[in-house]
């Protein structure tokens, strides 16, 4: 299983769209913070810690995580993900593997794995990337809590930690989704595209009227739930709801995914 | 060791929706045998190979390894099993030695210590290091047989190991392939071209739209054929009526001032003796066997030579 799991991510590092995805992670806290230090006043005042974004650098990857989660993100996610296994599919090269000592299951799981640690990558190089930025042009200070009082700069890295293991959960359920459509349809633009549209569905359902009752299980609405690790107390509640939630989005096209690719015909595209 | 065959297929099927791509093959490769697997394109090789490497499922029927069936024991099943289905694929952005490194890890590392040699063997040590989607289809071919070899196997499956080569690549590919027979490797090469199959395999079956027609060594494929006899004499028509008065000669043609007919040995001693008694003399009387080519022609006449599957079904 390690070996193919690690031969997974020498695949990932020796293509192009894995830097585009990890550039374009660290490329947008950057961006974001070299237009705040360039415009004199003004923020993002209506977004969670956005009116605290010139106090300190440590507020920028939490303003980055909030914007980022409508299609950045996932598009980032996706384009790996979908990938994984439809180019495997389209190049034949899922025939020179599927021919040696290790199992369909061995591989599936190895992709997987391959595609969580990507994930997890550009998550946490887009925070590191933000919070250095953020505190080259505002200073790493005390963070101020969403409910109004002042957490220490060391806390509220432990807080950004905390933060983005709970906000991988959904970005785990969109990188299933991506998985499982790169999986049945064997086609990497339309398992992209599909991930990406799949995402924007689910922020759909956020928003429109009539669907309060179902709003807190859409995928969409766990990316929210690291504001509940911002309040003083910590509010628990959306963190375990994301959990469980979060858990199924992943789990049902994972399970679709393996089957398929365990039972499926292995033939040129 | 097992003494179950390298390859045995039972009634496989592969149906794709109306289309039948393999219908009911049975064949058998023993040990030690270079066995050629003919047929025209689309005629349902590459098909029977892959649910042969466990690459697809079998309709009905089944397939077995060395007795092991790869839709039941998986990964298990190919122990012992080398080779590749259609043109052998790599990850182009990878060298041919990190491809080997992977592929050798796949396998368990043992293997590892093994590349160079392999590399060496297949003319590409020096190309190693660059990345395969430099390469050429010859190299990759090349690089397939390593990939293949890297698992030390009893068993080679090799499809169209020839094909898109130039003349001199074929050539090598064909004289790597008698050697590794040479060392006692079990061979299955499927292949379109009947020389290739002539000059290297021991035993071949020839698939005609997903079915077997023949399954036997060449030599009993040409004994099967009726032969054909040229005879040239002194008088020409009196010689044609002598020839259909005589049984066992259906048929003569005329050509070229002589005549044609098939015939076996005991009919042509007594027809020669015939023309003796009526005073004829015979300026040439020879067989002339019908070559491979004429009987796999024969059998397959009517193929498409396009890639599509093999047969339709009759609802």
């Amino acid at each position: 299983m390690t070996a193919v799991y690690r031969w997974e991510l020498v695949k990932l590092l020796a293509q192009k769209r894995t830097y585009l995805g990890l550039g374009a992670a660290m490329l947008i806290p950057l961006i974001f913070v070299i237009v705040l230090v360039l415009k004199a006043g003004g923020g993002p005042n209506d977004v969670p810690l956005g009116r605290y974004i010139r106090d300190t650098g440590l507020a920028v990857p939490f303003v980055a995580l909030f914007f980022m989660s409508f299609w950045a993100f996932p598009l980032i996610t996706a384009l790996v993900a979908g990938d994984v296994v439809a180019a495997e599919s389209h190049n034949g090269t899922l025939k020179t593997i599927l021919t040696r000592s290790r199992e369909r299951g061995q591989v599936f799981v190895g992709k997987v794995l391959a595609t969580f640690t990507y994930t997890i990558t550009v998550v946490v190089a887009m925070a590191t990337v933000g919070l250095v930025a953020g505190s080259i042009a505002w200073g790493f200070n005390p963070l101020t809590s969403l409910s109004g009082t002042k957490v220490s700069a060391g806390h509220g890295l432990g807080l950004l930690a905390g933060s983005i293991a709970v906000y991988l959960l959904p970005l785990s359920g969109i990188a299933a989704f991506a998985l499982m459509l790169s999986t049945v349809t064997r086609n990497s633009a339309a398992s992209v595209v599909g991930a990406l549209m799949w995402a924007l569905m689910m922020q759909l359902l956020t928003v429109l009227p009539g669907l309060e009752g179902i709003r807190p299980y859409v995928l969409a609405t766990q990316f929210d739930a690291w504001h509940g690790f911002l309040r003083v107390p910590a509010d628990w509640a959306p963190v375990v709801r994301a959990a469980w939630v979060c858990a199924i989005y992943t789990l049902v096209p994972l399970t679709v995914a393996y089957v398929v690719f365990l039972r499926r015909d292995v033939t040129e595209d | 060791m097992s003494d179950a065959p390298p390859v045995a297929a039972r009634g496989l099927v592969k149906r794709y929706g109306k289309i039948l791509a393999v219908d009911h093959v049975d064949l058998t490769v023993e040990p030690g045998d270079v066995f050629g697997y003919l047929g025209p394109n689309g005629a349902g090789k590459t098909t029977s190979l892959r649910m042969m490497l466990g690459l697809i499922r079998p309709t009905e029927g089944s397939v077995s390894l060395f007795g092991r069936d790869p839709i039941d024991r998986g990964a298990k099943a190919l122990d012992g099993v080398g080779g590749f289905v259609e043109a052998p694929l790599f990850y182009p952005y990878l060298s041919g030695r990190k491809n080997l490194r992977l592929l050798a890890d796949y396998d368990g590392g043992g293997s590892r210590l093994r590349i160079e040699e392999l590399l060496e063997l297949v003319e590409l040590r020096d190309r190693g290091a660059d990345k395969v989607g430099g390469y050429s289809h010859g190299m990759r071919q090349r690089l397939g047989i390593a990939a293949s070899l890297l698992r030390n196997p009893r068993l080679l499956l090799l499809d169209e190991p020839t094909t898109g080569l130039d003349p001199a690549g074929m050539r090598d590919m064909r004289d790597l392939v008698r050697r590794l027979a040479s060392e006692g490797l079990t061979v299955l090469l499927s292949s379109h071209l009947l020389y290739e199959v002539e000059e290297l395999c021991n035993r071949v079956a020839i698939i005609r739209k997903g079915r077997i027609v023949y399954e036997g060594t060449l030599r009993d494929l040409l004994a099967t054929a009726a032969t054909e006899y040229r005879l040239r004499t002194t008088e020409l028509e009196r010689t044609r009526m002598i020839c259909l008065a005589q049984p066992g000669i259906d048929e003569v043609s005329v050509a070229d001032g002589e005549l044609r007919f098939q015939a076996d040995e005991e009919t042509v001693a007594a027809l020669s003796v015939a023309l003796g008694q009526a005073r004829i003399g015979i300026t040439t009387l020879a067989p002339e066997r019908a070559s491979l080519e004429e009987l796999f022609l024969g059998m397959t006449e009517g193929e498409s030579d396009g890639e599509q599957p093999a047969r339709e079904e009759v609802a």
